[in-house]
């Protein structure tokens, strides 16, 4: 089994695999094709109960808790925000809900995509990182 | 670029931003227009020279603020054409007018069984109130379809029409469609039923001249901030005869007679709907606002808003898989778009590259979306200083954004 990296370790390797692109376009091109690596929502999250409320792009988001691991799985409608899971999965999935809550995913912004970060009624991007946060608080007050 | 829109677009300091390195193309006017730099002065020397609460002090800057903000109102009577100054509310927008308008004109006028009468392409600020005053009083809500070009259908508004419609709250334009409503034949309908008629100007007051005496129309809600004023500041106004039939909304300070813990009087028009500290600033800087319209001119205006999207609409059609959403006869400068394929706001992320901004979502207004089977648009919305070439800034991140996701 190859060791799971850190949240800080994944972060790193997000943000040398977007140092190869100055230009927006490329970063945004790389984004869509992060989209395509997404795995497949569970289809009993599809629904307006796990819907992430936000005006612009619904967003599906669903999590499990097993042996003190969170797993996440989502989606979206939009492709931008669908790649933009993908990389929010990759660093918070499978992980304990100390290490979710205490993610401060720094590189996200440091990546120049950060406006999709940013706490906005209309983002259902940022409410979902929320949502996974708010996922660890309430898995990790259950098991305390 | 003539020469009048070069002083126009002079005017507006904002215009000069960049966005994302590239200039910025401002094309979301129809959620709020930029600010001219009379407007803005005007803010500036208010908190400079002559902060002071208004309607309160018997010292110098008060009187000073009183005077002014009471110059304001009759500067937006004579804006509207009312009969009386105090025929103007002044709100913080025109959801405030609305809300106020639906619990006032509703506890003086609206009971169990009664009508108020809305359309399907009212943004949620002219829906909301009225479904909230229906759920209070047990009055019913009718709603007004519209066509595939997004036009009412006003054979259908007619057979609403009945003797138990209290209320016709219709837009004047819409927000999403750019649609300008018949709205004289809707408020002599309205009349000849029995009902009184409020329109929500939000998105015509900076676009048409709005006279409410030639209208006569009962209510007309507006939000400056749409019509190149101060963001918080909004106005209801009424006929004199049903605001005063009309109890008030909020209550407190400033807006009554005489207060003891037995019974409070409220004070006369337009103070009892005036509770608390206004925006005095903004109320101040919307006068400039107004004369910077007045400035431009009507003829000005729709000249070149008719200009603008008979030049988006045209250059649109020609780009594949662009849909356009809203094709009314009578149009303003809104237009509201889809991309095959492509969600809106993936696209509104690539125009914000190109220094576009445009409005990307279903723009507070779900039904009209459902009513399309669409859960948004792409919606450019135009104000007077904006210029073909920025359509055709536009246009390109149209193409590039078909491209990426295509």
């Amino acid at each position: 089994m190859t060791e799971i990296k850190s949240c800080a370790e994944t972060e790193a390797e997000i943000e040398d695999e977007f140092s190869l692109f100055d230009d927006w376009m490329d970063k945004y091109s790389y984004i869509i094709d992060l989209s395509k690596e997404l795995p497949p929502l569970d289809e009993k999250y599809r629904n307006d109960q796990f819907l992430i409320k936000g005006c612009q792009s619904q967003v599906w988001l669903g999590a499990e808790y097993r042996d003190g691991r969170v797993y996440f799985q989502a989606d979206s409608d939009a492709i931008i925000t669908k790649g933009l899971i993908y990389l929010l999965i990759r660093l918070l999935s499978d992980r304990t809900p100390q290490e979710i809550i205490e993610a401060q995913l720094e590189s996200l912004k440091r990546i120049g995509i950060s406006d999709n970060l940013s706490p906005s009624r209309s983002n259902g991007f940022a409410n979902m990182l929320k949502q996974m946060k708010m996922y660890a608080l309430v898995f990790q007050t259950k098991e305390g | 670029m003539n020469d009048k829109l070069q002083k126009i677009r002079q005017q507006f300091p904002i215009l000069n931003c960049r966005v994302n390195d590239k200039p910025l193309v401002y094309l979301d006017n129809a959620a709020t227009t930029q600010k001219p730099l009379s407007v803005i002065d005007r803010m500036t020397r208010y908190y400079m020279e002559e902060n002071s609460n208004v309607h309160r002090g018997l010292h110098h800057l008060s009187q000073l603020g009183t005077a002014a903000f009471e110059e304001s109102r009759r500067a937006f009577q004579k804006f509207l054409n009312s009969e009386l100054a105090e025929e103007v509310i002044f709100t913080k927008g025109t959801t405030e007018s609305i809300n106020l308008l639906a619990f006032s004109f509703g506890e003086a006028f609206v009971h169990e069984g009664d009508e108020i009468i809305i359309s399907v392409m009212e943004h949620h600020a002219n829906i909301v109130p009225w479904q909230q005053l229906c759920a209070r009083t047990g009055a019913v809500l009718k709603v007004v379809p519209v066509n595939d070009a997004g036009e009412l259908e006003m054979e259908e508004y007619k057979k609403l029409l009945g003797p138990k419609v209290k209320l016709v709250s219709i837009a004047h334009v819409s927000n999403t469609l750019g649609t300008v409503n018949p709205v004289a034949e809707i408020i002599r309908l309205g009349h000849e039923a029995g009902a009184r008629v409020h329109l929500d100007g939000a998105q015509a007051a900076a676009h048409v001249q709005v006279d409410v005496r030639a209208l006569d129309v009962d209510f007309y809600s507006l939000s400056v901030h749409k019509m190149y004023g101060p963001m918080g500041v909004g106005i209801l106004y009424g006929k004199a005869a049903l605001l005063n039939a009309m109890p008030p909304w909020q209550t407190g300070g400033e807006m009554i007679d005489k207060v003891t813990f037995e019974k409070t009087t409220f004070g006369d028009l337009p103070y009892k709907f005036e509770t608390g500290t206004p925006d005095v600033a903004g109320v101040l800087a919307s006068v400039p606002a107004l004369e910077f319209l007045q400035e431009v001119g009507w003829d000005f205006i729709a000249e070149r808003e008719h200009a603008l999207v008979k030049y988006a609409t045209e250059k649109l059609a020609q780009i594949g898989g662009v849909s356009l959403v809203g094709t009314a006869k009578e149009k303003g400068g809104v237009v509201s778009f889809n991309i095959d394929g492509v969600h809106s706001s993936d696209a509104a992320t690539i125009f914000d590259h190109f220094g576009v901004a445009v409005r990307s979502g279903h723009h507070c207004a779900q039904p009209i979306m459902a009513r399309y089977g669409i859960i948004g648009t792409l919606r450019a919305s135009f104000a007077v200083y904006n210029t073909e070439e920025e359509i055709d800034v536009l246009v390109k991140a149209i193409e590039k954004t078909v491209q990426m996701f295509g």
